[in-house]
C-alpha cells in the first residue's frame, strides 16, 4: 500500500497531546515530574528533527506537494519589491498556470516567472494544479525575451507536476513550446537563476529550470516523471511509487551529487510551511548573493559557462 | 461463465491454414497489414520501402534501414558507434535492458549518427531506432545528437534527424531529462550559423524528444499516421477521462493543427529532402 499522505506531523500532534494529558495528571495529583518531562520533550523534539532529516525520498515527494506548502505567488510576494504581474501570450490566452511578470530584489529590476499552483480544490481548478498549456510556455517566451530586450535578470520558481496532458494542449503544440523555451534560455543575454520551491515534474519543470545557476529547497523534488509514472511505465505497477522514487534519485541532494543543482536552501524542520517568513528570507539572501556573483561575470564569459554545464550533463562510456 | 460467453475465443490454426503453414515454416512469411489486414510478402514489403501497398501503412523502420531509404549508396560513414549507456543511478534492471536491447539490435544505441551524401550533397544524418528501449534519450542519445549538430556546424552542412522515440530515458532520471536542454542549446548554436535542420518525425516521437531537438527545425517533415505530441495517448486518456478524437496526435492532426510543415510519404521522402538541400544550397549550407 504506497502511503498517500505525510502523516509524520499527526503522530507527532498525538503525541504531543498525550504527553499534555500526563502533564494535566501530574498537576493535579500534585507530583512533581518536571525534570522528567523535560527530557521527554527534549526527547521528543529529537525524534522528530531526526525524522525530517532522514526523511525517504517518496516522504519527500509527498512533502513538496504538500497542501499546505507555500506556493510560487506566496514566496515572489515575499522576496521581491514592486511586482507587477503580466498576462497572455499574445497569441491564445493567459495561462494561469504560470505567472510572470517585473519586480525588483534589492532594488535591481528581475523578470519573475513560476508555475503556480493552488490551496484546496478552487484554487486548483483555478491554476490547473500548476500544469501549464503551450500558451503558459510562450507567455514565458515573450517575456524572457522582454528581459532580453531590457537586460533584465531572470529569476524562475519551479513547481509543477508537469505540463498539462490533454487535448488542446497537444492541438496548440506542448512539445514545440516548451522545446522553444529550452532553446532560448540556453542563450538568453542575461543572468538566470532558478530554484526548484516543491515539485519538479518532467520537462514541464525544466523549461523553466534552464539556468546559470539551479538552486533546489531542500525538500523539493526534480525527477524526469513522476514516481508514480515510471513505476507504471516501467515496472506495470503504480502500487512500486515508493520503490521507484529511491532508484530515480530525485531529492534536491540527489540532483546536486549528479552536478545538476548548485545549492540546496535549507528548510525549517517540518518544511517549508511551517516557518514560511524564515524559508523565504534565507531564500532571498541567496538569490541576491548568486545575483550579484552573476552580476559580476562577464556576459560573453556568462554565456560560455551556461553552454559548457549544459553540454557536458550525463554520463556515458566510450569505446 | 456467463462474463465470457461473448468473449474473442483463441483458435487453434487448422492444419492446411495459412496460419498454419507459417508456423510450421512450410510457406514463406507474409506480414498481414495491421491497418488494412492485407497479407504482404516480406519481399513485397521489403521493395515498397515497408509501406502497405494496399492502404499506406507505414511499417516502423529499423535505423540502417532509414538510412538506405535516405542516404545515396555506400555513401554513409558511421560515426561516435563506440559511446555506450552506462548504469549511472545503479537503476534496478536497467543493465538487463540494455543487454537485450543491444543484443536484438545489434546496436550499442537507440541513434545512429553519421555523415553521407544525399543526391550528391553532403549532409550529416541521424536516424533512432525504436527497438532499442524504445529510442528513449538518455545521456548516449543526447551526446550523439549534440556531437552530429557540431559535426554539421564544423563542415558548414545541412543536418537531418529523423526521430522516433517514447521520450527521455528513465532509468536515468534527470540525467536524461537535461538532455532535452543539453540538445535544444546546441540546436540553438547551429541556427545561429545560419544552417539548415530537418527534423523527420516518425511513428512515434512524443515526450522528452518531441519536447526539444525533434521540435526545433527549420523544416519539420512527418510520415503519413506517424504518433506525433508531448504525452502519450493513454497518459492522456487518464487525466482526462474522454474519448480522444480518432486521428488525434496523428501526423495528420498535426499538420492540420499546424505543428510540421509537411507530411511525406516514405517512397518520395528521399526526393523530398534532395530537393529541399537543392533549395538551400549557397549562403551558409555548403
Amino acid at each position: 500500500m504506497v502511503k498517500r499522505h505525510f502523516d509524520y506531523e499527526e503522530k507527532y500532534r498525538n503525541l504531543q497531546g498525550k504527553f499534555e494529558e500526563l502533564q494535566e495528571l501530574s498537576r493535579s495529583l500534585q507530583f512533581d515530574l518536571t525534570d522528567e518531562f523535560k527530557l521527554l520533550e527534549e526527547k521528543m523534539k529529537d525524534i522528530r528533527v531526526n525524522k525530517y532529516q532522514n526523511l525517504t525520498a517518496w516522504e519527500k515527494i509527498l512533502l513538496s506537494r504538500h497542501s499546505e506548502r507555500p506556493t510560487v505567488r506566496d514566496y515572489i510576494e515575499f522576496i521581491f519589491d514592486d511586482w507587477i504581474e503580466m498576462h497572455g501570450d499574445r497569441c491564445y490566452g493567459d495561462d494561469r498556470a504560470m505567472i510572470g511578470g517585473i519586480a525588483s530584489i534589492k532594488g535591481i529590476p528581475v523578470t519573475v516567472l513560476g508555475h503556480q499552483k493552488g490551496r484546496g480544490t478552487n484554487e486548483n481548478l483555478h491554476t490547473n494544479f500548476g500544469m501549464p498549456h503551450p500558451e503558459g510556455y510562450r507567455k514565458v517566451e515573450r517575456l524572457i525575451l522582454q528581459a532580453e530586450k531590457f537586460n533584465r535578470p531572470v529569476m524562475t520558481l519551479v513547481d509543477t507536476p508537469g505540463a498539462y496532458p490533454g487535448v488542446g494542449a497537444e492541438e496548440r503544440g506542448q512539445a514545440g513550446a516548451i522545446a522553444r523555451v529550452l532553446m532560448t534560455l540556453s542563450s538568453l543575454k542575461v543572468p538566470i537563476i532558478a530554484v526548484v520551491t516543491g515539485e519538479g515534474g518532467s520537462g514541464g519543470a525544466l523549461a523553466l529550470a534552464v539556468s546559470d545557476r539551479l538552486l533546489m529547497l531542500s525538500n523539493s523534488v526534480f525527477s524526469v516523471a513522476s514516481a508514480e509514472a515510471c513505476a507504471s511505465i516501467i515496472w506495470k505497477d503504480a502500487g512500486r511509487a515508493e520503490e521507484m522514487a529511491s532508484a530515480l534519485r530525485l531529492t534536491a541532494q540527489d540532483i546536486k551529487d549528479l552536478g545538476i543543482a548548485d545549492e540546496i536552501v535549507e528548510e525549517p524542520t517540518g518544511g517549508a510551511h511551517k516557518d514560511f517568513e524564515n524559508t523565504a528570507q534565507n531564500l532571498q539572501d541567496r538569490l541576491d548573493r548568486n545575483l550579484q556573483e552573476l552580476l559580476a561575470i562577464e556576459r560573453h564569459e556568462l554565456l560560455q559557462q551556461r553552454y559548457t554545464r549544459l553540454r557536458h550533463i550525463g554520463r556515458f562510456q566510450e569505446n | 461463465m456467463l462474463k465470457n460467453a461473448f468473449g474473442k475465443q483463441k483458435l487453434i490454426p487448422v492444419p492446411g491454414s495459412r496460419e498454419y503453414m507459417e508456423s510450421e515454416g512450410r510457406i514463406s512469411a507474409q506480414e498481414k497489414c495491421p491497418s488494412c489486414s492485407r497479407r504482404i510478402s516480406e519481399l513485397e514489403l521489403k521493395e515498397n520501402h515497408k509501406v502497405c501497398p494496399e492502404c499506406q501503412y507505414h511499417y516502423s523502420m529499423t535505423a540502417w534501414e532509414r538510412i538506405e531509404l535516405i542516404a545515396d549508396d555506400q555513401s554513409f560513414q558511421e560515426f561516435n558507434s563506440g559511446l555506450r549507456s552506462i548504469n549511472l543511478l545503479d537503476f534496478p534492471g536497467y543493465n538487463e535492458k540494455l543487454t537485450g536491447a543491444i543484443s536484438k539490435t545489434g546496436l550499442n544505441e537507440a541513434l545512429i549518427t553519421g555523415q553521407c551524401t544525399i543526391g550528391g550533397y553532403p549532409a550529416i544524418l541521424g536516424t533512432m531506432d525504436s527497438r532499442f528501449m524504445m529510442a528513449s534519450m538518455g545521456s548516449v542519445v543526447g551526446e550523439k545528437v549534440c556531437r552530429a549538430i557540431e559535426k554539421a556546424a564544423d563542415l558548414k552542412i545541412p543536418l537531418i534527424l529523423c526521430a522516433a522515440s517514447g521520450g527521455a530515458r528513465m532509468q536515468e532520471g534527470m540525467l536524461s531529462l537535461m538532455q532535452m536542454a543539453k540538445t535544444s542549446a546546441a540546436l540553438d548554436k547551429f541556427h545561429e550559423q545560419g544552417l539548415l535542420y530537418i527534423s523527420l518525425l516518425t511513428n512515434p516521437t512524443t515526450g522528452g524528444v518531441a519536447a526539444s531537438f525533434a521540435s526545433l527545425a527549420d523544416i519539420i517533415l512527418a510520415e503519413p499516421g506517424a504518433l506525433i505530441g508531448f504525452a502519450g495517448p493513454r497518459v492522456i486518456k487518464q487525466t482526462i477521462s474522454e474519448i480522444l478524437p480518432e486521428d488525434f496526435q496523428k501526423a495528420e492532426f498535426m499538420l492540420k493543427h499546424g505543428m510540421v510543415d509537411k507530411i511525406v510519404s516514405r517512397p518520395v521522402l528521399k526526393d523530398m529532402v534532395e530537393r529541399l538541400l537543392r533549395l538551400h544550397l549557397g549562403g551558409n549550407n555548403g
